[in-house]
């Protein structure tokens, strides 16, 4: 069997806050195979970037891996030095962050930033990297790249500065490019065009996607596979059409019904889900969705549900599917 | 390396390169020389109203304690000019100054005020050059690891000494100092600056104030730099935590010290009073004082409009480092 290109294994990670520990995960556990594109959604301090950082080494201070293994690229991260993590980033594994607008540092030039990258992980010669950084600059559909690259990032607008920042991720062609809410900051039709833009790469290059998110239209356009987390759990992981044609959980559910759609009566309203999230300090001891939850039941305030497999490719960790499939299998007996 | 940051920062706006390159060159020029006609113009200013209002303190350069005969001090004063109407006194003092011509000394006799400037302002500006680079060089590092190891045993030492280096004022530390190194110890030369090893006090005294501000001043900026999400981006690339301090943190981080350095130079180079006259050194701060004191009229304008020509020069200084370190400041 082909070894996967990424295999997170029951991760648990908390940041250890003056006020506490706060369980940013618990129990993640997914694969990811080459190739493939994963949207991770979830609602702000569910766990989607943390997820990320983790196996980039990059959840600082005062985060820290408390169980669990990470396998990427033939790499154990949860064991891996400072130092071999400096190796990986930007070369192995890449990631564009959510604001275009701050992510590049303003008193350097595009191509001095781009080049960095370049003459860290490569052998190239600077008149090399100059070159190559070109060759991004076009690849990712930025036109005169020659002048783009003498130009600070306050001269770029927001779509520009993605796209460098697209171009430095993938400098080094990297296995894996995670992609933290890329344009979140954007508006709508840059946004269409730096996805289209992704999706080009992807095909050209074929690395592996981990789009992280809470636009769940991204994720529909783009992802293969799709996690849902709420509060640090991957509560329904499956595929784009599992999740949107049959989603089981009742947070996908309602994440899905809050989505607006264009066939609606004039007077329908979105159908929002109640409640507040997670307090990750305190946790709720069942389903941390339970308290938020329409259909909970006694048993969801106080144990996690297991994971119910629903099919090769779709899981959920819920009590109400877990009571049908008892109740399928008591029939069935 | 001035004007090549401005053809890089420049070349954008235009295709045609070679034509944008003049017009940044120009662009600078004219913004000096824009600067250059505020400067007189606030030189202007600072001389007019200093001249009126220590005409308007009561009293005279040759009101002495022992009174002179009433005839004497007349003659004085009509030697000097004194005895004219202060309108007619302005504009004798300001169509000289414009020729360059200071005037002499009220009370120090036969010498021009250019010369005395001349003669007390190196012993200042060199102490103050030297306590200023002493600042730079151990502030900058010391906020940088304050930083770096933030909440941590150095960062904690650093601010205790910095917090220090603040609230306690120069006469204090001058005293101490000579107590320590000049009388118990006896190490150190107490007076003047003869010899090299006599600068090493007056320097100290002068350059703990300035170095615990740039430590504190760097560490604050350094620590809201250090969260910017292109640090963040600098790790995500691979770059070790020490060059991201150094290459994307710090270029970023010490605008507000370039800031601060410029008019503090300025203010040292005119002299200390404080430590000047604790280390009997023969520099400009002491000059000021007593010109004040003594009622010396043409002293009085003279140091001031030194004073006032280094903070402009300073600040215009500081405006086009500004520019060199951060692309995105437009000088206007």
């Amino acid at each position: 069997m082909k070894e996967k290109l990424l295999e997170i294994k029951d991760e648990y990670l908390s940041f250890f806050t003056p006020a506490g520990e706060v369980k940013a995960l618990n129990g993640v556990s997914f694969s990811m195979e080459e190739g493939e594109v994963l949207g991770i959604v979830g609602e702000s301090g569910s766990g989607k970037s943390v997820t990320a950082y983790s196996l980039m080494g990059l959840t600082a201070y005062p985060g820290k891996l408390v169980s669990g293994t990470i396998r990427f690229n033939g790499h154990q991260v949860e064991t891996m030095t400072e130092k071999e993590f400096r190796k990986m980033r930007g070369n192995e594994v890449s990631i564009i962050f959510q604001d275009p607008m701050t992510s590049l540092n303003p008193v350097y030039t595009i191509g001095n930033q781009i080049r960095e990258v370049i003459l860290l992980h490569t052998d190239k010669t600077k008149k090399e990297a100059q070159e190559r950084a070109k060759e991004l600059l076009e690849l990712v559909g930025i036109n005169e790249p020659e002048k783009r690259l003498k130009q600070y990032p306050h001269e770029l607008s927001g779509g520009m500065r993605q796209r460098v920042m697209i171009a430095i991720a993938l400098a080094c062609e990297p296995k894996l490019l995670i992609a933290d809410e890329p344009t979140t900051a954007l508006d709508v039709t840059i946004q269409a065009q730096i996805l289209e833009l992704m999706q080009e790469l992807r095909e050209k290059l074929g690395m592996s996607i981990i789009m992280i998110t809470h636009d769940l239209g991204v994720v529909a356009s783009m992802c293969e596979k799709i996690a849902v987390m709420y509060a640090g759990h991957i509560i329904e992981y499956g595929t784009a059409d599992e999740i949107f044609y049959s989603p089981k959980h009742e947070y996908t559910k309602g994440l899905i019904r809050s989505i607006p759609k264009l066939d609606t009566e004039e007077d329908e309203r979105l159908v929002p889900i109640e409640g507040q999230p997670v307090d990750l300090l305190n946790p709720p001891k069942g389903c941390p969705f339970a308290p938020r939850c329409a259909s909970c039941m006694k048993i969801c305030l106080d144990q996690m549900p297991p994971k119910t497999e629903l099919s090769d490719t779709h899981y959920s960790h819920c009590w109400l599917l877990q009571k049908d499939q008892f109740e399928e299998g008591g029939r069935g007996l | 390396m001035l004007t090549r940051n401005y053809v890089r920062g420049g070349v954008v706006h235009d295709t045609n390169s070679k034509r944008k390159h003049r017009e940044d060159g120009s662009e600078l020029k004219k913004y000096i020389i824009k600067r250059l006609a505020l400067g007189i113009a606030s030189i202007f200013v600072v001389a007019t109203l200093t001249f009126f209002l220590m005409n308007l303190v009561p009293g005279g350069p040759f009101v002495a304690e022992k009174s002179i005969s009433k005839a004497a001090q007349e003659a004085l004063e009509a030697k000097y000019g004194l005895d004219k109407p202060l309108l007619e006194r302005y504009t004798t003092y300001m169509s000289d100054f414009v020729k360059g011509d200071m005037g002499f000394s009220l009370r120090q006799r036969g010498r021009t005020v250019s010369d005395i400037i001349f003669s007390k302002f190196p012993v200042s500006a060199g102490l103050a050059g030297i306590a200023v680079v002493l600042a730079l060089l151990l502030g900058i590092p010391l906020g940088c690891i304050s930083a770096y190891n933030r909440g941590k045993f150095a960062d904690n030492f650093i601010i205790v000494l910095a917090t220090c280096g603040i609230a306690i004022p120069s006469f204090i530390s001058s005293v101490l100092l000579l107590y320590t190194f000049g009388s118990r110890l006896n190490i150190l030369p107490t007076v003047g600056l003869n010899t090299l090893s006599s600068y090493i006090m007056p320097v100290t005294a002068l350059a703990i104030y300035p170095t615990a501000y740039i430590t504190r001043l760097m560490r604050s900026s350094l620590l809201d730099v250090m969260g910017q999400d292109y640090i963040r981006t600098s790790k995500a690339k691979g770059v070790s935590s020490f060059k991201t301090l150094f290459k994307h943190a710090l270029r970023n981080a010490i605008l507000p010290v370039v800031t601060y350095v410029g008019p503090m130079l300025a203010g040292l180079m005119t002299g200390s009073f404080v430590v000047e006259k604790i280390f009997t050194i023969p520099g400009l701060g002491r000059e000021f004082v007593s010109s004040i004191t003594n009622r010396d009229y043409t002293m009085i304008m003279g140091t001031t409009i030194v004073l006032a020509t280094l903070i402009i020069t300073a600040n215009v200084i500081v405006d086009i480092l500004y520019k060199i370190i951060d692309p995105r400041i437009k000088l206007k």
